[in-house]
């Protein structure tokens, strides 16, 4: 599934956080968003997950406008993981995947059969299927972090969305977070937008980067093209060498000093 | 395996579900049993269903069947409002107070009690409608392009300690009639007959059918507004919408019996600590506990000091709070 945002305005009161921003996203592609602290890119992805209702402008999942369409019928395609969740420490992994239904079940209806599939057809995919019966609460921060994802997947959306995956994770739980969203897209052909901080990953797991500063949309493509030393200096004010990697086939950086 | 773990823990929940049904059922009898005069379950049936006309006939039908109702559903209101608001805020210590019931309905009937005594009988009718104007007052004051849980809770704390001021100046300036309303203040049953049964139970059941039909989306808002949002809840509409439910039934409880309104903080803890915070189960679980929990304190109110009388409120505060406080640490 497509997304497509179009002349995206977004004020908080006077203050323009978003600027006339457009772009496209084709099916299949994991893009990610990066950008330094308050750029707007947080609230970007906030208004396409229908938090934050746009000032101004357009957003398309394909021909459907999520603005005038029923948001029940919109998460059935579109799958938010946001920054600020909340779990009660009596909810079980299985149960926490189930809510993930919640879009298809009919008023007053409970979980069905397929239902039941499909929340194990998640558990599965994320390797949860030993946790299913553990508290949410006592699972490592990247376990944690895979059931949520395993709700989302069990939404059964085209799309999914993420905001900051792999904040507050350690090294280990990050890459095993963005390994999964990876395989996810590849073998689900799920299409991927997602907020990163750390501008390597970014570059190593996205087949597209859109860059975010002062609420405009400054460049967008591929990571060959965008991470470059011109952009982390005027973007994100580092002084810093780019190398290639040969394993991944992706470029990275190491950075030198900041620039005042 | 993992099928069979489900099973045993579905069944668990319902057989507490059950005890919680049971208790209920326990808690009305004893109530309807005990009281200035004792009479006996076997006199109690024979009250009920074949005699007429006699001592027990009249003490049953008149004073202590429909007392025993109200207890109960002013129980079973309270503590949904209580529970509705603290999925729906995220909070535990959201409670009917928080959103402005006691406040705006102590102010109303006090107005009308003591500034326009002429107009006494509308005094559960301005309780109610105070309870809700309220709660509509505190909701506007939080809206910002929608409203978030803290604010409203602030603005909650806000309002009623406004409100308050205003009740506590009333009394200030007329103390001389301040003792006939310490009743509706404390939160007592004493005098409830038919007529208050039926103004609360429309409300009860509207409560009730409720939460047949909505914990789910409890279960989701319990989640946060933003995953909520992704998983297709209009977020504000549906806080809204639970918000005024849970005015309302704490509203009409609060018109018929005064402020009682530490039930609702008090009870759906309770419940929660026995039955988890899944509110499927929670819900209903919250219905019979809630009525059993009021049910039994007005039995030791009336029975006491009998025959002396002593407010609900006040045993409720009383024998909740260390039952409570135990719990709590019981839990850890």
């Amino acid at each position: 599934m497509e997304l497509h945002v179009e002349n995206l305005n977004i004020n908080y009161g006077d203050k323009e956080v978003v600027k006339n921003v457009n772009f496209h996203i084709n099916t299949g592609e994991i893009v990610t968003i990066i950008g330094p602290n308050g750029s707007g890119k947080s609230t970007l992805i906030k208004a396409i997950s229908r938090c934050l209702k746009p000032t101004n402008g357009n957003i398309y999942l394909d021909k459907i406008n999520i603005k005038t369409t029923d948001t029940k019928n919109i998460a059935k395609k579109l799958a938010v993981l946001p920054q600020v969740k909340n779990v009660s420490s009596d909810i079980s992994v299985e149960e926490l995947v189930s809510y993930g239904r919640y879009p298809h079940l009919k008023f007053g209806k409970r979980l069905g059969n397929e239902d039941r599939d499909i929340v194990n057809w998640a558990l599965e995919k994320t390797g949860l299927v030993d946790l299913r019966k553990r508290f949410v609460t006592t699972l490592s921060g990247g376990e944690r972090q895979r059931t949520w994802i395993a709700m989302s997947l069990a939404q059964k959306p085209k799309i999914l969305l993420l905001d900051e995956p792999t904040t507050f994770l350690d090294i280990s739980y990050q890459l095993e977070v963005l390994e999964l969203i990876k395989e996810l897209n590849e073998t689900l052909g799920l299409t991927v937008v997602m907020v990163l901080h750390d501008l390597n990953q970014a570059a190593r797991y996205s087949d597209k980067i859109l860059v975010i500063n002062h609420g405009e949309l400054c460049e967008c493509g591929t990571p060959d093209k965008i991470i470059s030393k011109s952009l982390l200096k005027d973007t994100f004010n580092i002084d810093a060498d780019i190398y290639d990697d040969k394993i991944n086939n992706c470029p990275y950086f190491i950075p030198k000093k900041t620039i005042a | 395996m993992t099928n069979d773990n489900i099973k045993h823990e579905i069944i668990k929940k319902k057989f507490i579900l059950f005890i919680f049904i049971c208790l209920s059922v326990v808690s009305f009898f004893i109530s309807i049993s005990n009281g200035a005069v004792k009479i006996s379950f076997k006199e109690i049936i024979n009250a009920i269903l074949f005699e007429e006309a006699t001592v027990n006939y009249q003490i049953i039908w008149n004073v202590r069947l429909p007392r025993t109702i109200v207890a109960s559903l002013v129980g079973t209101c309270l503590a949904l409002a209580g529970s509705i608001l603290q999925g729906v805020m995220r909070n535990p210590l959201a409670s009917p107070n928080i959103i402005g019931v006691s406040s705006g309905a102590g102010l109303m009937t006090l107005v009308i009690l003591i500034l326009f005594p002429d107009f006494y009988f509308l005094a559960p009718m301005g309780a109610f409608v105070g309870a809700l104007l309220a709660t509509l007052f505190i909701y506007f004051l939080a809206w910002r392009e929608g409203v978030i849980p803290t604010r409203l809770i602030l603005a909650g704390v806000a309002v009623s300690s406004l409100l308050g001021a205003g009740t506590n100046a009333i009394m200030t300036f007329y103390p001389d009639k301040v003792s006939g309303i310490i009743g509706f203040m404390v939160g007592g049953l004493s005098a409830t007959n038919w007529k208050h049964v039926s103004m609360i139970f429309p409300y009860a059941i509207i409560g009730i059918i409720l939460v047949l039909l909505i914990p789910n989306k409890l279960n989701i808002l319990m989640l946060g507004d933003e995953v909520a949002t992704g998983l297709g809840i209009s977020v504000e509409r549906t806080r809204f919408f639970f918000v005024i439910i849970s005015s309302l039934l704490a509203g009409a409880a609060v018109s018929v019996v005064g402020l009682l309104g530490f039930v609702g903080l008090i009870v759906p803890h309770i419940t929660r600590v026995f039955i988890g915070s899944d509110y499927r189960y929670l819900l209903p679980a919250t219905i019979f506990t809630g009525s059993s929990i009021v049910v039994l304190c007005d039995t030791i109110a009336r029975v006491m000091f009998a025959p002396m009388e002593i407010p609900v409120g006040i045993i409720m505060s009383a024998l909740g709070a260390p039952f409570f406080l135990y719990l709590l640490r019981r839990k850890e």
